[in-house]
């Protein structure tokens, strides 16, 4: 059979089976070239392919190029008025051409994969560079071999709708079983599966085999002729092992917990107050006050509020924050970044100091230092840019009970929806689905949608006290850049910030 | 416009998909390019530039219904993604309200499908599109010395779309699209950056604007210099017209279909009913000529057509398809809505400004979100202190907090300076008492 036929054969489910063995094992040198070798026979490029499209993308004269091909497969099961009743899935196949001359990119995708398209993006994407001397592809192939953070034990290729419609259904179920206040439950599973191959001006030949999970539980209640809603997911680098009754039960009680909560909730009177973070999604507090104003690339443009303080003390000495591609499973960690560096786990804040910006590759080579593999794209639609992984904060020496004993008025924030900041003047927000009222040192009367407002670097120096319950929260937390959007993560211990604006009436 | 060997390959896939088990299918083939280039300070920073397709199927198989997409259109290869979309299908529980729209209701006029296609956009050459890039960056770049990055950014993109379905409907549409856009980042106080930007955007190249909207960019970033929370309290507040539709989006999601088939909707038993000031009269008008968002058919095929959305403050129309319609036991409107007109008052941003005592002008929101359910809401906003009519000082880090139905029961006037270049046509507005934290 003919290469490209290989791939023509395949449905949403089926395509690539053959695959499947070969690459959810890849743990010796051996391993990784077979893989490769599998991969560049499912995207039909041979590797003289590579290295004729390598030498048409450096010829303009260019520092660095990049080809990144990739083959997805989403599909989605969803469940309204108490049926799972609605499937859909989407393929998405072609190959992203980088071309970078200092800190200036060009860049364009073809979605056929033939070596005529190939060279024709390149040719579109080669048109950054002008004349340059630049540098020449590098002649030797290397195939390094990364560590694998999610292995899989079942891959989704393996598993049909019909296996995956009992957990959907269980979430409706569960929930209409757990309160008698249920009105709606709108349940979702999700399942995405990337084939990616990437090769570059400097030699390095890898491949990657990404898959994610989730599953949803969005609940809605009536009492006495209220209405409330809530929301709770949960989203791994997983295969089909992810869906267990355990998740289930998680995803539900969350829900309808949280829900429940609502009814009995205020609007707080707003202004300026200390407020406790919650160990676990709090780390979207990191995620928009400090981490996207460490990415380099605002940093080496000198638009970033954080732009002239690498080196310096921006926090408390007992604060170390955290960002890492590196968890086994983690909805936010990756085998190597989307330019082929090998993820990592960076120190970004050290005892208080900033110590390291997230760096892609143009933004490693402006500062001369190596990418801290951060570089990560949507897709090959895409350029890659720097963005977060799994940003958290370690733990400190308090407790929560401590932490909330020392706030006389303040608020308690433990559910988020969505957060954003301006890089420049660093004020950040996030909105605060529910919470608890801090009166007199305890947690009394339940709030509920309101957004908080801070400054990034204030917000950082006035984190007093941190506690020694880290969580990381696993849900579906999608990170929003320049029209791209990628899968993170955050974690926190319980933290007390001690001023930041609440809304409220 | 689509090409022939693609239409042609959406009709045998809607034969292969009738022959193979689906009762009624619809399939639609959109095709496009996109081009960018981005300028920053002194040099082109990047330059893309792609053709994409995609083709979606969505299946009716014995009662139950999927959707399915992909962007490999090899026929071959397509046959055999549907034959997996239909077992896959098969695996879900049936729903009696799936269904295509009843024919009468499909679009049947001979109005032309490329009206907000512009010819031009095939004659521009790479060096014109980055020299409006490169433009944009030289209105003010170097003009003033707190001057960090100016970014000028040009895009434009053409769009071409077909729709086919079983039950005998076709339609097709091509778009174009050229925007124009900068942002300004400055030294501030300590270590901010202030930032502002601004753009342009239209369907035809001729109406684009091509020139000021570096000097618009700078302009709302010098403004910014020094802003600061102010004491939190009740205030009118002013919201200048490139930003109501983070007030409005809420009303529009709460007039869906799904939210109300869901009961997750604060609007859920207010047809009829007086949801805003009478001073709100907003109208979904589908055929405004040369306008973003103007279309002759839904992604349904239903034809579209004027509707009153809110008249007086009385809510007039919840945008329902074919499958809500039958969820709801009611009549089906149009799926979404298309262009959304205010009717105009007879003032201007700074009418409105102009005669308040004390207010709030914003100008910016920054992160916040709505309830779908009870309608709370709260948002992050940057904008000006209003003092005798004059905007007075810059501040920032502050919240709005509220209900939207309270919100816009207080709308007290709207303005008279409608957004053109986008399909939300949305005017300053106005409103009486909202709450505002800060110190």
């Amino acid at each position: 059979m003919e290469r490209r036929n290989f791939i023509g054969m395949g449905g949403m489910a089926l395509m690539g089976s053959a695959l499947i063995p070969d690459l959810l094992m890849i743990t010796s040198c051996a391993d990784a070239k077979n893989a490769i070798a599998l991969m560049m026979n499912h995207f039909g490029v041979s590797e003289s392919d590579l290295k004729k499209v390598m030498a048409a993308a450096l010829e303009n004269g260019a520092d660095y190029a990049d080809l990144y091909f990739e083959h997805t497969f989403n599909n989605y099961l969803s469940l309204q008025d108490g049926a799972v009743n609605r499937v859909s899935s989407n393929i998405d196949y072609g190959v992203g051409v980088r071309v970078v001359v200092g800190d200036r990119t060009g860049y364009a995708y073809a979605e056929n994969i033939t070596p005529e398209e190939m060279l024709k993006a390149t040719r579109t994407a080669s048109r950054i560079a002008s004349g340059n001397t630049g540098t020449t592809a590098a002649v030797n192939v290397s195939e390094p071999v990364f560590t694998d953070y999610y292995p899989v034990v079942r891959s989704w290729e393996e598993v049909t709708v019909k296996d995956k419609t009992p957990y959907v259904q269980k979430i409706n179920d569960r929930c209409f079983a757990m309160d008698r206040r249920v009105a709606k439950v709108i349940a979702s599973q999700s399942d995405t599966t990337s084939y990616l191959l990437f090769y570059n001006s400097e030699g390095i030949l890898c491949c990657d085999y990404r898959p994610m999970a989730s599953l949803s539980a969005y609940c809605i209640m009536n009492d006495k002729g209220r209405t409330e809603n809530f929301h709770s997911a949960r989203a791994f680098r997983k295969g089909a092992e992810f869906l267990t009754d355990d998740v289930v039960e998680t995803v539900c009680r969350e829900a309808i917990d949280g829900a429940s909560r609502m009814f009995t909730a205020v609007k707080p009177k707003g202004g300026e107050m200390p407020v406790v973070m919650a160990a676990g999604g709090s780390g979207i507090l990191l995620h928009e006050a400090i981490g996207h104003a460490f990415e380099a690339d605002f940093n080496r443009k000198n638009i970033s509020i954080f732009s002239d303080l690498l080196g310096k003390k921006v926090c408390n000495e007992h604060i170390n924050v955290i960002d890492d591609g590196t968890i086994a499973g983690n909805r936010g960690s990756i085998n190597f970044d989307d330019e082929g560096t090998p993820s990592r786990k960076t120190c970004i804040v050290t005892e208080g100091i900033l110590t390291s910006y997230l760096h892609d590759r143009i933004s490693a080579r402006h500062y001369g230092i190596p990418s801290t593999g951060n570089g990560r794209r949507e897709s090959f639609r895409y350029a890659p840019m720097p963005r977060m992984r799994c940003t958290y904060m370690e733990n400190g020496n308090a407790s929560e009970e401590e932490i909330i004993a020392g706030v006389k008025n303040g608020v308690y924030a433990d559910k988020f929806t969505n957060g954003q900041v301006q890089i420049g003047a660093g004020d950040f927000t996030f909105f605060v689905k529910s919470g608890y009222l801090i009166e007199n040192g305890k947690l009394t009367q339940p709030i509920k949608d309101i957004n908080i407002i801070g400054n990034g670097p204030k917000a950082l120096a006035d984190i007093t006290m941190v506690a020694d319950n880290l969580l990381l929260d696993n849900s579906t937390w999608t990170c929003g850049k320049n029209g791209q959007s990628i899968p993170v993560t955050q974690g926190l211990p319980s933290v007390l910030v001690k001023k930041l604006t609440v809304g409220g009436i | 416009m689509i090409s022939k060997e693609y239409k042609n390959l959406a009709h045998q896939l809607l034969s292969f998909a009738k022959k193979n088990g689906c009762s009624a299918a619809r399939i639609s083939v959109v095709t496009g390019t996109e081009r960018s280039f981005e300028y920053r300070n002194t040099q082109l920073e990047t330059l893309q530039q792609s053709a994409q397709n995609q083709l979606t199927l969505a299946l009716f198989v014995d009662g139950r219904y999927g959707t399915f997409s992909t962007n490999r259109m090899e026929i071959n290869e397509l046959k055999k993604f549907i034959t997996n979309a239909i077992d896959s299908t098969r695996c879900l529980a049936e729903d009696a309200h799936r269904s295509l729209p009843e024919p009468e209701r499909y679009y049947k006029g001979n109005d032309a499908p490329d009206s907000g296609y512009d010819k031009q956009i095939e004659l521009l050459q790479p060096d014109d599109r980055l020299q409006m890039a490169r433009a944009t960056v030289e209105e003010v770049y170097q003009t003033d010395k707190r001057i960090i990055s100016v970014t000028g950014s040009y895009g434009d993109s053409e769009e071409h779309s077909y729709l086919i379905d079983s039950n005998g409907f076709e339609g097709e549409k091509a778009q174009t699209t050229f925007t124009l856009s900068a942002e300004v980042s400055l030294k501030g106080n300590g270590n901010a950056r202030p930032e502002s930007w601004w753009y342009d955007a239209s369907l035809f190249w001729e109406q684009l604007q091509k020139e000021g909207v570096g000097k618009k960019a700078l302009e709302r970033a010098l403004s910014k210099l020094g802003q600061e929370k102010i004491k939190s309290g009740t205030y009118p507040m002013v919201v200048d017209r490139m930003n109501v539709g983070r007030l409005l989006s809420p009303m529009i999601t709460a007039m869906s279909g799904n939210a109300l088939a869901q009961k997750d909707s604060f609007l859920l038993d207010k047809m009829g009913q007086k949801i805003a000031c009478h001073c709100l009269t907003l109208t979904d008008e589908p055929h405004l000529p040369m306008t973003q968002g103007s279309r002759l058919f839904d992604s349904e095929g239903v034809a579209t057509r004027t509707r009153a959305v809110i008249e007086k403050g009385v809510l007039k129309t919840f945008f329902i398809d074919t499958y809500n319609a039958s969820r709801l036991k009611t009549e089906p409107t149009i799926g979404s809505a298309s262009v959304l007109t205010f009717r105009p008052g007879d003032k201007d941003l700074q009418g409105l400004i102009a005669q308040l005592k004390k207010g709030i002008l914003v100008t910016g929101f920054n992160g916040g979100n709505s309830n779908s359910a009870t309608g709370d809401f709260s948002f992050g906003v940057e904008g000006f202190l209003i003092e005798n009519g004059q905007p007075v000082k810059p501040i920032s880090e502050m919240n709005v907090t509220g209900n939207m139905l309270t919100l816009w029961a207080s709308l007290v006037e709207t303005g008279n300076d409608a957004r053109t270049g986008s399909s939300w046509r949305t005017p300053s507005l106005l409103f009486d008492s909202v709450n505002f934290s800060g110190l």
